[in-house]
């Protein structure tokens, strides 16, 4: 069958999932759950790689395929589709979406094994999945907000997946405060939806995409302008500054669930936003460097912030910025296809990362502070070689990891590509160095030292095939992409600069591509040998605190400072105005109009005299009036 | 025939449920979920049957009329019409009387008085909609309040005296500045043409200008701001629909707003275009303001029906931003909005009173946890909360996002105020929610709680499937409204309508044209 016509069968399946387990799934058997949980996203991820291999194979410069569903609804000539648009860049997302997603949920079935609310769990999973597919899938800009709100739903229902327990306060306060940061940024960009719509009376990306050069060819205001709402909702999306606060809170769901968010979905959509809409970022280089900025800002921010976080996953969240920081950078610098590259061996090894950290926890008993962990080297071997080639490739390990090779092409185009800079070169150096240290002081307090917490759970297959098939790909992945000092291998990008515009080099730039990697190798490498020195030659029982380390510890006080400039004066401007002012003003002028009533009805006495008084001073006052004029 | 059937289905109807109370508590009950349900039905074939054949003609985008002389001597007649609007309007009546009568089925006190009433009010509203003669349209404005006093003031809850005055003095007072409007216009008609005639279709053709436009308008947008309500006239709408019975509440706050809002598109534009498009940016700022304070204040309720009431207020804020926007994605926005917020804001009601059966009251601190004993109750909740802070998938999307870009055309400063609301519908909306059913477990919910009866799920499913049916495809009722708008956009000054979607044909660029000359 031709793949225009199964298109629409990649969603379907997971919104299947959805419905059933919704419907029905609380009178259904754990095991059926699991299935259906698990084996809808499998269907996907198969179909995926039936019809996008040959699709791979074939796909030449501009080449995509649509599936027309139907029109939403058509107003003049404004008429938002249900089309689904497979190209390049969105078949890349689609598959780490189902396959990592796939194995995620695999994970999930023994991970989630003990808990009440399984097939809840399920079901909200499966929807994220369809959410995400729909966003990536999207012709228009419409449908993919579609896909963008069902992801920030279905991340706010598994962040307060945990209700009513000892956590509940915590536990619902994360979720909100996922969901309204990121609405923040959907608002800004959903502003920018309407300023599309006046300018091309279109949400279809390919024709604003295609009209885009000529429409604002006189107005790179509007361009600007574009760019920058555009880029709200991704920045809220995908945790860069100022929007990021809401991450690292988000740990309070299930880790499988954090693994998800950070890895597959969620936290990329921003990142496709951009890539999706390059067209009107390099025809806004201002907002374009704006980009780049943020991504640089945040990926260091961030960087500072894991070095000193107690919890596993916490480091993660931070971690996650930052490598999100660094796909951001890459848009900003137009080297698109590295950053999704990133993207792409990101999503193995953040998946990984994450579904480790959640073996770990559950062996412990749900302990989440590192320094009560320890030893684990031996107990777990299969989490623990596997947790050191994800960490290897967040660390970008030389050589050896998939995370070097795409984490260096990023350095390298922010050092000598067209758009480069010095500033983001440093920051990203910088921040690749202090990578690998907070990386293996994770690792380190994690699995190495002495054993601080009896192990309740022994991982089954469930968790260990999906750690290893992402351990794998955490090192081998890398090699679709090799750097240009190491010979012409470029298939990835070969394939993604179908959809998008090619980076561009300068001609001759300070320092060679092959000193540049040994820098950044050395760096990596001296990262790790820090780490030991710090975690392992001298034991360490508690994090230090101090006022700089607190600091870093709060997520650099942002949290603060929404609080007293945002949310603390909107709290106090509710609670002094419970009962509406207008109100008091209405209900004012019926009392007033009571008193009077009573005042002037004590006149009414039926005493001669008064009223005789009151005719006189009456006749008085009218003829003094009639007089003085 | 089809509009005075539907009439005579309603009144006759609760003349019969009300002498049917006298002999048997509960027939009706079932009186009057009938007649509803052959009106639903009535409208819904008619709906089908004629769904493609809407098109713009010269006399408009009426699919039906019907005219009987009334009073003569005065030019009133009895005159009704449909266009997609009003359909769209008399269906999502009938449909959400036929639900606020499920809800009140357990009611015991006076049942026949009592559906009477329900009956008469919802003929008052389908009267409103249908409407073709000014005072036919105002017989049955009044007719709506009597009813709704009634209802308010026996069934409702503890202050439903204070309640129902407020409401009645509100509505009452802004009711009287509209018929002196009414009047005014009929003579400043009469004066200009030598017509006397309260006809709409006559009235049109041969509208006010200059500043008794603008005073003429005043009276009408006062009774139609009171009954949004729009800021700073919304003071009676927190006690009337916190104390009004479920039933009370759903008819209130999903049908009878919504005449108001078909009040400013049916009246406001068409009768004084130039006016409207003068009042443009208050009515828009007022628009605003009303989403923005509505917010707040439903964010600092305790009482959860009560913030649930201060939502909609918010909500209707759209209402005029889409009217004044005089776009037609903003109209077709306030086209959904009227539907989209009728469903979520009905069903919001109804799950703040399934609440309170279980708990006793409506007190959020009372709550908490509620998940674990009622997941199906907690699954709906999640949809219509969900669809009160406008996410895609659901009706209530479409009319936001189309009202918003139907507004940034007109003018942004404006736009983006409202779009405001999109941020601040989150916190009250999600408090819904996470207070209700998530956070910490209140302790006597284990007691209390079970989950949703087959009669609540059918309530809740049916509203479910439609405000998901309508966020996928909302292009049915689009299609079907779109001739109505194209005709009333008609009438607005068109060098001002820049970056207009319609697409006018010759003849009614023959008819724009044929109305400028007789401006002059």
């Amino acid at each position: 069958m031709d793949i225009s016509n199964v298109l629409w069968l990649i969603p379907f399946f997971p919104m299947v999932g959805f419905l059933i387990l919704a419907l029905f799934g609380i009178k259904m058997p754990k095991k059926m759950v699991a299935t259906v949980g698990c084996g809808s996203v499998g269907i996907s991820a198969l179909i995926t790689i039936i019809y996008g291999v040959p699709f791979l194979q074939s796909a030449t410069a501009g080449s995509f395929v649509e599936q027309h569903l139907w029109t939403w609804f058509q107003i003049g000539n404004f008429a938002p589709e249900m089309t689904l648009h497979l190209d390049a860049l969105s078949l890349t997302f689609v598959f780490v979406i189902t396959f990592v997603g796939f194995l995620i949920h695999v994970f999930s079935v023994e991970y989630m094994a003990e808990d009440e609310g399984y097939s809840r769990f399920f079901a909200y999973m499966n929807l994220f999945v369809f959410s995400m597919l729909l966003l990536v899938l999207a012709n228009d800009l419409l449908l993919l907000y579609l896909g963008w709100e069902g992801v920030g739903l279905c991340s706010f229902l598994l962040i307060g997946f945990y209700y009513g327990g000892k956590n509940a306060e915590e536990n619902a306060y994360a979720a909100r405060k996922s969901f309204l940061i990121t609405r923040i940024g959907d608002t800004l960009m959903i502003l920018g939806f309407f300023l599309l719509v006046k300018d091309f009376d279109t949400l279809n990306i390919s024709k604003i995409l295609a009209a885009a050069p000529d429409v604002w060819v006189d107005n790179p205001t509007a361009a600007s302008w574009g760019a920058f709402l555009l880029l709200g909702g991704a920045l809220g999306k995908s945790a860069q500054l100022p929007l990021q606060t809401w991450l690292p809170d988000a740990m309070a769901g299930p880790s499988p669930v954090s693994a998800l968010i950070h890895a597959a979905t969620m936290v990329t959509a921003g990142v496709y936003l951009l890539a999706r809409t390059h067209v009107i970022f390099e025809l806004a280089p201002s907002i374009q460097l704006l980009v780049a900025i943020i991504g640089a800002a945040t990926l260091l921010i961030a960087s500072f912030s894991a070095l000193v976080q107690t919890d596993i996953k916490r480091v993660l969240a931070y971690s996650t910025i930052s490598q999100i920081g660094y796909m951001f950078l890459a848009m900003g610098i137009g080297a698109w296809s590295a950053g999704i590259f990133h993207f792409m061996i990101h999503a193995f090894f953040k998946a990984l990362l994450f579904l480790g950290a959640g073996a770990v926890i559950l062996a412990l008993h749900h302990e989440q502070d590192m320094f009560k962990m320890g030893g684990l080297r031996k107990k777990l071997p299969v989490v623990y070689w596997t947790y050191l080639f994800g960490s290897g490739a967040l660390a970008s390990l030389p050589l050896i990891t998939a995370g070097f090779y795409s984490k260096d092409a990023i350095i390298w185009s922010s050092f000598a590509g067209d758009k480069a800079n010095f500033w983001l070169w440093l920051a990203a150096i910088i921040s690749a160095f202090l990578t690998a240290l907070y990386t293996f002081r994770m690792v380190f307090l994690t699995f190495f030292g002495e054993q601080k917490t009896e192990i309740t759970h022994k991982p089954g297959m469930a968790i260990k095939v999906p750690l290893v098939i992402l351990g794998v790909l955490s090192l081998v992945a890398g090699f679709i992409e090799l750097p240009h000092s190491f010979g012409h291998f470029q298939p990835f990008s070969k394939f993604l600069n179908t959809v998008l515009p090619e980076s561009k080099f300068m001609s001759s730039p300070a320092l060679s591509e092959p000193v540049m990697q040994t820098i950044a190798g050395l760096l990596a490498i001296a990262g790790v040998f820090i780490a030991w020195q710090l975690y392992v030659k001298r034991t360490v029982t508690a994090r230090k605190e101090t006022p700089l380390s607190n600091f870093f510890y709060s997520g650099w006080g942002f949290d603060k400072l929404y609080d007293t400039i945002f949310i603390n004066p909107l709290v106090w401007l509710s609670k002094i105005d419970v009962g509406d002012f207008v109100d008091k003003i209405y209900v004012g002028v019926g009392k007033f109009n009571l008193l009077m009533n009573a005042s002037f009805s004590k006149t009414q006495n039926g005493r001669l005299r008064m009223y005789l008084f009151g005719i006189g001073l009456g006749a008085l006052i009218i003829l003094t009036m009639i007089l003085a004029i | 025939m089809i509009l005075i059937t539907l009439l005579l289905i309603l009144m006759g109807g609760g003349v019969l449920a009300w002498i049917a109370g006298a002999f048997d508590k509960s027939l009706p009950k079932w009186i009057a979920l009938f007649a509803l349900l052959t009106g639903l039905s009535m409208m819904v074939s008619f709906w089908i049957g004629s769904g493609n054949v809407v098109d713009v003609t010269a006399g408009g985008a009426w699919m039906v009329t019907v005219q009987y002389d009334w009073v003569p001597k005065l030019g009133m007649t009895f005159h009704l019409g449909m266009d997609g609007i009003s359909l769209i309007m008399t269906m999502l009546t009938m449909f959400l009387g036929a639900i606020s009568v499920i809800v009140s089925w357990k009611e015991e006190r006076n049942t026949g008085f009592y559906f009477f009433n329900i009956l008469w009010l919802l003929a008052g509203i389908t009267g409103v909609f249908i409407a073709l003669d000014m005072m036919v349209f105002y017989f049955f404005w009044e007719i709506m309040l009597i009813p709704m006093y009634f209802v308010i003031a026996i069934w409702g809850y503890e202050d439903r005296k204070y309640a129902g005055w407020k409401f009645f003095l509100f509505t009452q007072i802004s009711g009287l500045m509209m018929l002196l409007s009414i009047i005014a216009l009929y003579l400043i008609h009469a004066s200009k043409t030598g017509t006397f005639t309260f006809d709409y279709l006559v009235l049109i053709q041969n509208v006010p200008g200059g500043k008794a436009a603008f005073w003429l308008m005043g009276g009408f947008l006062l009774a139609f701001f009171v009954k949004l309500p729009a800021l700073p006239f919304h003071s009676w709408l927190p006690d009337a629909y916190t104390q009004a019975p479920p039933a009370g509440s759903v008819i209130i706050a999903a049908l009878m707003s919504k005449t108001a809002a078909y009040g400013l598109i049916r009246f406001i534009i068409p009768l004084f275009p130039e006016a409207a498009k003068a009042f443009a940016i208050p009515a828009l700022l007022i628009g605003g303001l009303s989403i923005l304070y509505g917010a707040k204040l439903s964010y600092a309720q305790k009482s959860l029906k009560r913030l649930i009431a201060y939502s909609s207020f918010s909500h209707m804020g759209f209402i005029l931003v889409g009217v004044f926007s005089f776009t037609v994605l903003g109209m077709q926005g306030v086209m959904m909005q009227m539907v989209a917020h009728g469903l979520s804001i009905a069903a919001l009601f109804i799950i703040s009173e399934f609440v309170r059966e279980r708990t006793g009251s409506f007190d959020l601190d009372q709550m908490g946890g509620f998940w674990k004993q009622m997941s199906n109750m907690g699954g709906f909740t999640i949809v219509f909360v969900m669809a009160s802070l406008g996410l895609p998938g659901l009706a209530n999307f479409v009319a936001e996002f189309l009202t918003l870009a139907g507004a940034w055309q007109f003018s942004i400063p404006m736009a983006v105020l409202a779009t405001m609301g999109l941020i601040v519908s989150v916190n009250y909306s999600l408090r819904i929610l996470q207070k209700v059913f998530h956070q910490t477990e209140h302790p006597e919910a284990e007691k209390r709680n079970y989950d949703l009866t087959f009669r609540e799920w059918v309530v809740m499913g049916s509203l479910t499937v439609a405000i998901v049916w309508l966020g996928f495809f909302p292009q049915k009722v689009v299609h079907t409204a779109q001739p109505a708008f194209d005709n009333i956009l008609i009438s607005v000054p068109a060098d001002q309508t820049m970056n207009q979607v319609i697409q006018l044909d010759e003849m009614q660029l023959a008819e724009l044209n044929k109305k400028e000359v007789s401006h002059d």
